[in-house]
């Protein structure tokens, strides 16, 4: 007879199994067994946050900047409700996160007990799935099918509610190694035809306007992804653009890449997406910010979509050709295929190519990321310009909260490699960047990360500072202070008559001592000319930093396509504001 | 702005609404229902009628029928995210009026009057294979199996001989021929 094992034990094993090393989580009274027995487990460190949104965003920028799955270990009630936001998020950006969340005692549970709350049910719509444990000899196999759900196809955030009594109780441990029956969102089930692969290479062949569109899902397919991706737009000599989310998987500061698309991407990235008349969608979703109008969107394209969810291919806009699959598996057989057949394509093709590229040249040519720089006060993106290029020299990760900065980041800091920018695009959570910091430095020690903040995102979850110096993680936060949300802001002059309405936040901390009031280095740089020498100190410090830099309070962040607009009728900047329709005000 | 009131792009062009059946294999665990109907609310698409039973007692296999409408990329959306459910083992679709799927509901109409009411009541129901399952000189429960436009028809009509409670079952569905779902 197997010896028998206590829940919390059980939990434990299960996470060994699953080779995890960090747990980010926050103890509490429905969860007491399991924190008990972390002792007994030296392979595994707990980080221990200060609130459990933080808890859930390290272990998200964990999960994003390593590969690996995100784990997070939450009490009932309070614990599992903060903790929503931060799955939510991982649901949204699809990262891999398993959350263990205590429960009342089996017996209390449905008596409006101390702490309970209906932790599946809330989580329900922002977890690919949930359990709650009722029998203890479930628990190792609910484990290990947690890890594998919140891992296979599209990665998303998983929840496993275990009750005290269950944690106590003892029963049988087994590692169950593939349990699930299907392969989730057709990942394993779908196996790529010659067929499709000619198809798409018969589109390749004719267009004579082609893009490739590429998103997340080439991030989250691992960096062979990214390496095949860097191969294949070489073979083609086609230009990309990259959603926000995609940012990293292409080198930034190559001549083939045109930059982020989408609401506020590049003048040539959204003409070149209207224009075309192929667009290859490798592993991106046509998010709205993405696709403006879709009654308008690239109206003259053959489109191409591999997605690794098949709920996402068709959603928002018809494709041509499918394909299900997982992109590196994808372009493997792809470039396999197209070298067979195809030798020295970049080079018969040019000619065929040479007036798209000329076009694309004239809409580069608007120079659509410039801006007025100035000599007296700190212009956020000549910021994000200086941080970048006194830090490419390094590998260095990115973290961003939401807003006009984390717009700038994405249009000025040119990323070359997969996994360093870590951003929440689909729920949009400000507060985000702070803890993410948090879990890239644990992933990475060592390495420089700096969350490029705001001020007033970075605020929301600003008691992280605590858990940077408790864990001696350097983490840089620069922080673009305007004193306004800026995005608010921006959108308030734009569309509804400048009435800045809560958007200035009055009584601002004095971030220099409150970085010293948490045991960091606090640095404030407010002129041009005294940047570099402040951004250099930072990175110079090994200790965490809480970098203010005092901005242009008015700035707006273009280009833009505004709301309701199609791809080709981008604002380029301040001169061009033009009224928006009535219509477009309802729009976010 | 009338035209939408929650706009988070420009809505696109309306396809044709089309109503259909779909057919969904779970297991039957706590909160899959929740999960079905979550799905449904959570992304703004309309169930009409629902009706789940568990069909297999040793693999607590339950089997739901869900009547809904919507576009045909709406119809498709609500296919591949049920697929996506871990409980979920396969889904059917159908639309209304397929010829090789038969669709039954079932209703109990209870009517107070007296006999000559209730022999009337009888007549009506003819057609949709009635069974008596309660009968007083004052009352009857009469059940019977039939489409839904048919029922809501005859619900209609029995109104004025003397309906006053009546209970339904959402649609149920099955192939024609030695076909089976699959």
């Amino acid at each position: 007879m197997p010896k028998l094992l206590s829940g919390a034990e059980i939990v434990f094993k299960a996470l060994e199994d699953q080779k995890v090393e960090y747990i980010f989580g926050y103890p509490g009274g429905a969860v007491l067994p399991i924190y008990d027995e972390l002792k007994n487990h030296k392979s595994i460190k707990h980080i221990l946050a200060r609130h459990e949104q933080g808890a859930g965003h390290s272990a998200e920028g964990y999960a994003r900047s390593s590969g690996k799955p995100g784990v997070l270990l939450v009490t009932s009630g309070p614990g599992a409700t903060n903790a929503v936001t931060a799955l939510t998020d991982a649901y949204m950006d699809s990262i891999p996160l398993v959350c263990i969340s205590g429960q009342v005692p089996t017996h209390l549970i449905g008596t409006d007990a101390f702490q309970e709350c209906d932790t599946t049910g809330i989580t329900r719509p922002c977890t690919k799935h949930n359990w709650l444990v009722k029998d203890v000899n479930d628990l190792s196999r609910i484990l290990h099918l947690a890890f594998e759900v919140a891992t296979t196809g599209r990665p998303g955030p998983v929840l496993v509610d275990i009750p005290k009594d269950i944690q106590f109780k003892k029963g049988k441990y087994k590692f169950f190694k593939n349990t699930l029956k299907k392969k989730l969102n057709g990942k394993a089930t779908h196996k790529i035809s010659n067929s499709e692969l000619d198809k798409f290479i018969d589109l390749i062949k004719r267009s004579s306007k082609p893009i490739f569109y590429t998103g997340g899902g080439v991030i989250n397919s691992g960096p062979e992804a990214s390496k095949y991706l860097r191969e294949l737009v070489s073979l083609t000599g086609f230009p990309i653009t990259s959603t926000l989310q995609g940012l990293g998987a292409y080198p930034g500061d190559d001549p083939q890449f045109l930059g982020m698309l989408g609401m506020h991407g590049t003048y040539e990235a959204n003409n070149a997406m209207h224009d075309c008349d192929l667009m290859i969608n490798i592993g991106a979703r046509f998010d709205d910010r993405i696709t403006g109008k879709v009654d308008e969107f690239s109206p003259g394209s053959k489109k191409i979509h591999v997605d690794i969810d098949p709920s996402s291919i068709g959603k928002n806009i018809k494709v041509d050709l499918a394909i299900v699959s997982d992109v590196t598996s994808l372009l493997k057989s792809l470039i396999k295929r197209f070298k067979e057949k195809n030798k020295n394509f970049v080079n018969s093709n040019k000619q065929k190519t040479s007036k798209w590229w000329e076009q694309i040249g004239k809409w580069r040519g608007k120079k659509s990321l410039n801006f007025i720089n100035s000599d007296k006060i700190i212009k956020p993106q000549h910021a994000v310009q200086r941080l970048y290029e006194l830090t490419k020299s390094q590998d260095t990760f990115i973290t961003t909260e939401v807003g006009q900065h984390q717009m700038w980041a994405a249009q000025h800091y040119k990323f070359n490699k997969p996994n360093r920018w870590m951003t929440s695009g689909g729920l949009g959570t400000m507060g985000y960047g702070l803890p993410a910091a948090i879990g890239v430095q644990i992933a990475n020690p060592g390495k420089l990360v700096v969350d490029i903040a705001g001020e007033a995102s970075v605020l929301m979850t600003m008691q992280e500072m605590s858990t940077a110096v408790q864990y001696r993680l350097p983490i840089k936060i620069f922080i673009l202070n305007n004193e306004y949300m800026g995005m608010v802001r921006q959108w308030q002059e734009l569309l509804h008559e400048k009435n800045y309405s809560e958007s200035y936040t009055a009584a601002l901390p004095d971030f220099v001592k409150l970085a010293e009031s948490y045991g960091c280095v606090g640095i404030r740089a407010k002129t041009p000319n005294e940047l570099d020498e402040k951004i250099k100190e930072m990175i110079s410090v090994d200790r965490p930093v809480i970098f203010d830099c005092v901005v242009d309070k008015a700035e707006n962040c273009f280009p833009m396509i505004p709301s309701g607009k199609p791809h080709n009728q981008m604002i380029l900047g301040p001169e061009e504001e033009e009224e928006i329709s009535d219509e477009g005000k309802v729009l976010v | 702005m009338a035209k939408s009131k929650s706009a988070y792009s420009v809505p696109g062009k309306i396809g044709k609404i089309e109503r259909h059946i779909i057919v969904v294999w779970v297991d039957n665990e706590a909160g899959v229902l929740a999960r079905i109907a979550g799905l449904f609310s959570g992304r703004g698409y309309n169930i009409e009628s629902l009706a789940v039973a568990e069909v297999d007692k040793k693999k607590h296999i339950s089997r739901i029928t869900i009547v809904t409408e919507g576009t045909p990329q709406v119809i498709e959306q609500i296919n591949l995210q049920l697929k996506k459910l871990v409980p979920v083992h396969k889904v059917a679709d159908f639309k209304r009026g397929e010829k090789d799927i038969l669709f039954r509901e079932l209703a109990m109409f209870k009517i107070l009057g007296n006999s000559k009411k209730l022999e009337k009541v009888k007549k009506i129901c003819k057609r949709f294979n009635p069974v008596v399952l309660d009968k007083t000189n004052k009352s009857i429960v009469i059940q019977v199996t039939a489409l839904r436009a048919e029922i809501d028809k005859l619900a209609l009509d029995l109104k004025s001989l003397g309906l006053i409670s009546t209970s339904r079952t959402g649609a149920v569905a099955m192939t024609k021929g030695s076909r089976i779902f699959n």
